[in-house]
């Protein structure tokens, strides 16, 4: 195995997937949400306390996937403790559009900080689904979507 | 592991590899390691080069021109119907109808049958290990009509169990339909006994054949199954071609599935009369290329035997299990007595999508997920499996290098 793939299985990922960050259940979630991804059978819960003022205080995530999913909640979890629901919002479509190619986070301007990690995905079609199933997720949880997602 | 030696020579695999132009081809610069079988297999020149010729020479519409060029087109395409019956040991050509595929081909059964011969109260019966195509079209047909699906459960070995398909068998049951071969665990069902214990009670069978068709003889007659369906793309043959072996008795009962041209008797505005079998189920223009196509592929593998095929497989599996055995925190899932040509594996510390990725960058193509059997991974305790389907063209080097992989992919993820 090899360089190309260690674009993508990069050690924070593998760290992450390890020992997944905020890998438990909000009991008193102001917004949840399920998502699957039909294809290949990952499946999370994420969870996320909003106070009044629109300031995600908390968020946290359970499930089962691959390492890139899990990597990616994990991730994304630590990301967004403390940032608004705009910039939760904002940070999803930086990150759909780094994954898929249309965003270079080195040359254009952005908020994903150590997320900009996920840009090897790119590079595997069938891979993308695994690392953006989180925020669709998360995305879910804040539009209300009680029936939950699926990336298909 | 060092004793291919051991293999004996069934068959002269160098040579038929050469005779797979795929095979050939290098995947993120490594020759590739070709292991998805299960899914799709590859194509034989001979193949290759009869469709093209068919294309190029022969081609023309079946049935319906009365001009040399269509005349000639309908007797290759009927020729081919007869290669097919002859393979499967059916009584008549007539008993062979075309699809798309095995999926159609049960989806056909599961309409046509059902309209015909199940109604509210009645019950059919399915496996804990069937692939979604031979699981969702009896679920829609007992929400349907209101009769029951029973499923027959199975052991950790993922071997049927008898004694309890044996309860589950009553005069209410219409149909049993289980795989000959799952695709998700390999096990080798016993379907000539699952048969007989099913027409004891009057109830009809249906052999799902997409795993069995091209990695063992196969005799319909000898197996008394009341339906047999298989894939044209799983047996060396082109995509977009499968179908259906159905008793005549049957067939004759059943009403179409799909309506159009070709598949009647008579038209008028009024009324329309059907065609007898198979033309009543092959209703508009069938994929006249791939059938000729699937005709070669089995010409190819009647060259090379299928009782050498079913043997060297059978080889390529015990030395492929004993490769995997000796990886550390590795659960082969499916341990039939009876198994075909397949391992499907879980690790303790890497999810199977991320071994396929793994994988792939050595130019090993395995398939990683859930098989379209979702309850037997429920069944099993995972959520998916990564899964090495071989065929003749394997090589035990083949195996070797999986292991290898599979110990790499550990090591980066533990």
């Amino acid at each position: 195995m090899s360089y190309i793939n260690s674009e993508l299985y990069q050690q924070v990922i593998l760290d992450h997937n390890r020992k997944p960050r905020n890998f438990r259940k909000i009991e008193d979630a102001t917004h949840s949400c399920h998502g699957i991804n039909p294809l290949c059978g990952d499946d999370v819960y994420v969870y996320l306390n909003v106070n009044d003022a629109g300031v995600i205080e908390d968020v946290s995530f359970e499930g089962s996937g691959c390492a890139i999913s899990k990597a990616s909640c994990s991730l994304m979890t630590t990301h967004l403790k403390g940032k608004t629901v705009e910039d939760a919002r904002i940070n999803f479509k930086e990150f759909q559009n780094m994954i898929i190619g249309t965003m270079d986070p080195d040359k254009e301007e952005h908020h994903l900080g150590k997320l900009s990690l996920f840009m090897g995905v790119r590079e595997y079609p069938s891979r993308t689904k695994c690392a953006s199933l989180a925020w669709h997720t998360m995305v879910g949880a804040l539009d209300r979507k009680f029936d939950g997602i699926s990336t298909e | 592991m060092n004793d291919h030696k051991v293999m004996s020579s069934v068959l002269d695999v160098d040579k038929i590899r050469s005779e797979f132009p795929a095979l050939t081809r290098t995947v993120h610069g490594k020759p590739l390691i070709y292991l998805d079988n299960g899914a799709t297999t590859q194509k034989p020149l001979q193949m290759i080069e009869r469709v093209r010729k068919f294309d190029a020479e022969e081609y023309g519409t079946v049935r319906r021109g009365a001009y040399k060029v269509s005349e000639y087109s309908t007797q290759l395409y009927e020729e081919a119907r007869q290669k097919v019956a002859d393979f499967f040991g059916a009584g008549s050509k007539s008993e062979i109808i075309f699809t798309s595929g095995t999926t159609q081909a049960i989806n056909l059964v599961a309409y046509s049958f059902g309209k015909q011969f199940v109604k509210a109260g009645d019950e059919i019966i399915i496996s804990n290990i069937e692939h979604h195509a031979n699981t969702v079209p009896w679920q829609v047909l007992c929400e349907e009509r209101g009769a029951h699906l029973k499923v027959i459960p199975v052991n950790d070995e993922g071997e049927l169990i008898l004694e309890e398909y044996d309860k589950l068998l009553s005069n209410k049951t219409r149909i049993v339909a289980v795989n000959h071969v799952s695709n998700a665990l390999g096990t080798v069902n016993p379907v000539k006994e699952i048969a007989r214990r099913a027409h004891s009670v009057g109830a009809r069978i249906l052999v799902d054949g997409a795993q069995s068709s091209s990695h063992m003889k196969v005799d319909v007659q000898d197996l008394d199954c009341d339906f047999y369906t298989f894939s044209g793309h799983k047996m060396y043959g082109p995509s977009g071609v499968g179908g259906l072996f159905g008793k005549m008795e049957l067939l004759e009962q059943m009403p179409p599935y799909v309506t159009g041209g070709d598949m009647i008797m008579q038209v008028t505005l009024e009324k329309t009369t059907y065609a007898r079998p198979p033309a009543r189920f092959e209703a508009g223009t069938p994929p006249i290329t791939q059938v000729i196509g699937l005709g070669a592929s089995i010409d190819y593998m009647n060259g090379i035997g299928m009782d050498n095929i079913a043997e060297y497989e059978h080889q390529l599996l015990e030395y492929g299990t004993k490769c995997l055995e000796k990886i550390d925190g590795l659960r082969l899932i499916g341990t039939a007595k009876d198994k075909a040509a397949i391992l499907s594996f879980y690790l303790d510390c890497v999810h199977p999508h991320d071994i396929v990725t793994c994988l792939d960058q050595d130019g090993i193509a395995v398939r990683g997920g859930h098989h379209c059997a979702q309850p037997t991974m429920i069944r099993f305790g995972v959520p998916a499996t990564a899964r090495a389907s071989m065929s003749f063209y394997n090589k035990t080097e083949e195996l070797d290098a999986l292991a290898e992989s599979i110990r790499r992919t550990i090591k980066i993820f533990s």
